[in-house]
């Protein structure tokens, strides 16, 4: 349980800014999710907290402790590896019990606090095993449980899922984030999955190029992602993003491309002057498919049909720019069929040409 | 069972193994019984046991053995113990120590100290005998060497390396001559050690200590039993104090090589020389043995 801050923080290796001054408050209990493609930061970011690594300027601090240059083992947190890093020659028992036993905890704490955790994490059964003799998603509750066993102020994950595969992955998701509720405690979890963030996060910060560029509850930031590039990384498929010329005629305000024409309100493109390059950015579930071009804000020729279930994805060409809406119920068009779509203003979001997003 | 295709005949294979198993039968395998042979005979390069050798049993064993002498300067016994001392302080102590040491500070840190001293280690080991055995001697000398004017430019008393602390000298010499061969393999193993298990042992709060001994130990445990009997088999078999020493001053750094030497070769008591190289062979042997069968064990637990 611990409030974390970093403030202005940078970390450079040579010439490369790995991290460049980035800020955010963690609250008690909070679960926060790190956000990027690879090379993006967020790794570097993660092994700072751990104190693994140590940043070039800026100040950690724990429940208003300066942790800035601090060991890691003066943090109190718990750290959960990609590889989950089980030692090989230690039985699963050893692995858990070992912060215990470096922290000198007599042997029979030791032995109750691991049946304990390892009950609660149903690995209970395999506690006289060695690590290459269980699955994969055991040796990952394993190494959770080697994280949690000594009660840490903060839970660090880098990547804990991406060595499971798909199904597991779902589950052992849910089975972290209750974990993380029943517990209580702080957590910083670093993903390259955007639903993985989505699911697990109280606040994703999305990183890119070393910065945190947006901050904030997974709805919003899938709601209103404050660049371009946070619009293309959330969401599957991600928004659709398409390079319109703005038009301003008398008081009305209209966005134009080549097969696509749409009304906005002026007051959103009041700061714009007319003839800019702006990006139009919707999702595909805001894309509504009309019977006739009267109604239509686009029309497009279907490329792809990908019937998921639930929903299916259209994927239409507009004048070479692919476009991909998202269908649920709908008798969907079919492969070469012409297809007219309706974008409602309010879904519609605007993007200026360094691809922020414009405030409505 | 199917098939196996050859790519040659039998015959024609067994002409091209020919000329290498010659030489393995003609150096090797033929003297390696002959020596048994002779260890039971009095065979010698002078006298009556030159013209007609005899078998004389297990004699030339019994001598070796005999309680009376066995530990007395010169004898086998004293030649074990000495060479055990030598195996113990230069070999297991030494190499694996310093090499392992060396291999931990230098573990991934890149810097032109970890270079120099890496390739000045292993010049060391590969440089041939004779020329370092030369280097040596003049390094030791008492009157003219250059450890000795070292000290004296110190401040220092001078010591007699090669009279006064024979022993000591050969096993820092010994120890100089080989760390690079368990600096290396300790190295390597520390590398495949992967990053987050150690970094998960920082962050779990472990101390250097523990870190080594809980995790480095005994995920590299079947590179130290490998180097541990390597070094021993060859520290065990080296001939090279020979070229600083001689063996002496009066036996004091005989090691067993060395004896099968003077009494073979000096006195050229062949007999009796066998016999000590019988023992020796039995000696590597075991130790071999030892080393297969922890080898099969970690292939077991795989």
């Amino acid at each position: 349980m611990a409030r974390v801050v970093f403030d202005h923080v940078s970390k450079h290796f040579g010439a490369v800014r790995a991290v460049d001054d980035v800020s955010f408050d963690i609250e008690d209990g909070e679960f926060i999710c790190l956000l990027g493609p690879s090379g993006c930061g967020k790794t570097t970011t993660l092994r700072l907290m751990a104190g693994l690594e140590q940043p070039t300027s800026g100040r950690i601090a724990v429940d208003d402790r300066d942790v800035t240059f601090a060991k890691p083992k003066e943090r109190d947190v718990g750290m959960v590896f990609q590889d989950y890093a089980l030692f090989p020659h230690m039985t699963i028992a050893e692995n858990i019990a070992y912060p215990l036993k470096v922290r000198g905890a007599p042997a029979k704490d030791r032995a109750a606090r691991t049946a304990d955790v390892a009950q609660s994490l149903g690995i209970d059964h395999l506690l006289e095993r060695r690590p290459g003799q269980i699955s994969g998603g055991q040796q990952q509750r394993t190494s959770v449980a080697r994280a949690v066993v000594h009660k840490p102020k903060v839970f660090l994950f880098d990547e804990p899922l991406s060595n499971l595969d798909a199904k597991l992955r779902v589950e052992a998701r849910s089975f972290l984030k209750h974990l993380q509720v029943e517990l209580g405690v702080t957590a910083l979890y670093v993903t390259h999955d955007q639903a993985e963030a989505m699911a697990l996060a109280d606040r994703i910060a999305v990183m890119e190029g070393g910065r945190v560029v947006q901050m904030g509850p997974p709805l919003e930031v899938y709601r209103k992602p404050a660049t371009t590039f946070v619009a293309n990384f959330l969401g599957n498929p991600p928004m659709n993003l398409v390079p319109v010329k703005l038009r301003l005629d008398g008081g009305r305000a209209r966005l134009q491309a080549a097969g696509l024409d749409v009304a906005v309100d002026p007051g959103r493109a009041s700061r714009f002057r007319d003839g800019a390059d702006l990006t139009l950015g919707v999702r595909p579930e805001h894309l509504r498919l009309v019977p006739d071009a009267g109604e239509a804000t686009f029309t497009g020729s279907v490329y792809t049909v990908e019937p998921l279930g639930p929903e299916t994805l259209i994927t239409c060409t507009v004048d070479g720019q692919l476009v991909t809406a998202r269908l649920f119920g709908d008798e969907p068009p079919e492969l070469g069929d012409t297809a007219h779509f309706r974008i409602d203003e309010h879904h519609l979001e605007l993007f200026d040409d360094a691809g922020v997003r414009v405030e409505r | 069972m199917p098939e196996r295709r050859t790519i040659l005949p039998l015959r024609t294979g067994l002409l091209f193994l020919a000329p290498a198993a010659i030489f393995v039968v003609a150096f090797i395998v033929l003297p390696f019984f002959w020596v048994a042979v002779v260890s039971f005979t009095n065979r010698s390069l002078t006298g009556p046991g030159a013209l007609h050798p005899h078998f004389v049993g297990l004699t030339n064993y019994l001598q070796l053995f005999a309680p009376r002498t066995f530990l007395q300067p010169g004898q086998f016994g004293s030649s074990l113990l000495i060479t055990g001392q030598f195996v113990l302080f230069s070999a297991l102590i030494g190499q694996a120590v310093l090499g392992l040491v060396l291999a931990w500070l230098f573990y991934r840190r890149e810097s032109w100290v970890k270079q120099t001293v890496q390739t000045l280690a292993i010049v060391a080991w590969i440089i041939p005998d004779v020329v370092v055995a030369f280097a040596w001697s003049a390094f030791l000398d008492y009157g003219q060497g250059t450890l000795n004017h070292i000290l004296t430019g110190l401040g220092l008393p001078r010591v007699d390396w090669l009279l006064g602390v024979p022993m000591l000298s050969i096993i820092l010499f010994n120890t100089w001559r080989g760390t690079a061969f368990s600096m290396l393999l300790f190295s390597s193993a520390l590398g495949s050690i992967p990053p987050s298990h150690l970094e998960t042992a920082d962050v779990t709060g472990a101390n250097a200590w523990q870190k080594l001994r809980d995790i480095i130990l005994p995920l590299i445990r079947t590179h130290i039993v490998t180097d541990l009997i390597l070094i021993t088999l060859w520290t065990f078999n080296t001939f090279t104090p020979f070229l600083i020493t001689g063996g002496g001053p009066a036996f004091r750094t005989e090691v067993v090589s060395i004896l099968t030497y003077r009494i073979a070769f000096k006195y050229f008591n062949f007999g009796s020389g066998s016999a000590i190289g019988m023992i020796m062979m039995l000696i590597n042997l075991a130790f071999a043995l030892v080393y297969l069968s922890l080898l099969r064990r970690r292939e077991a637990t795989r």
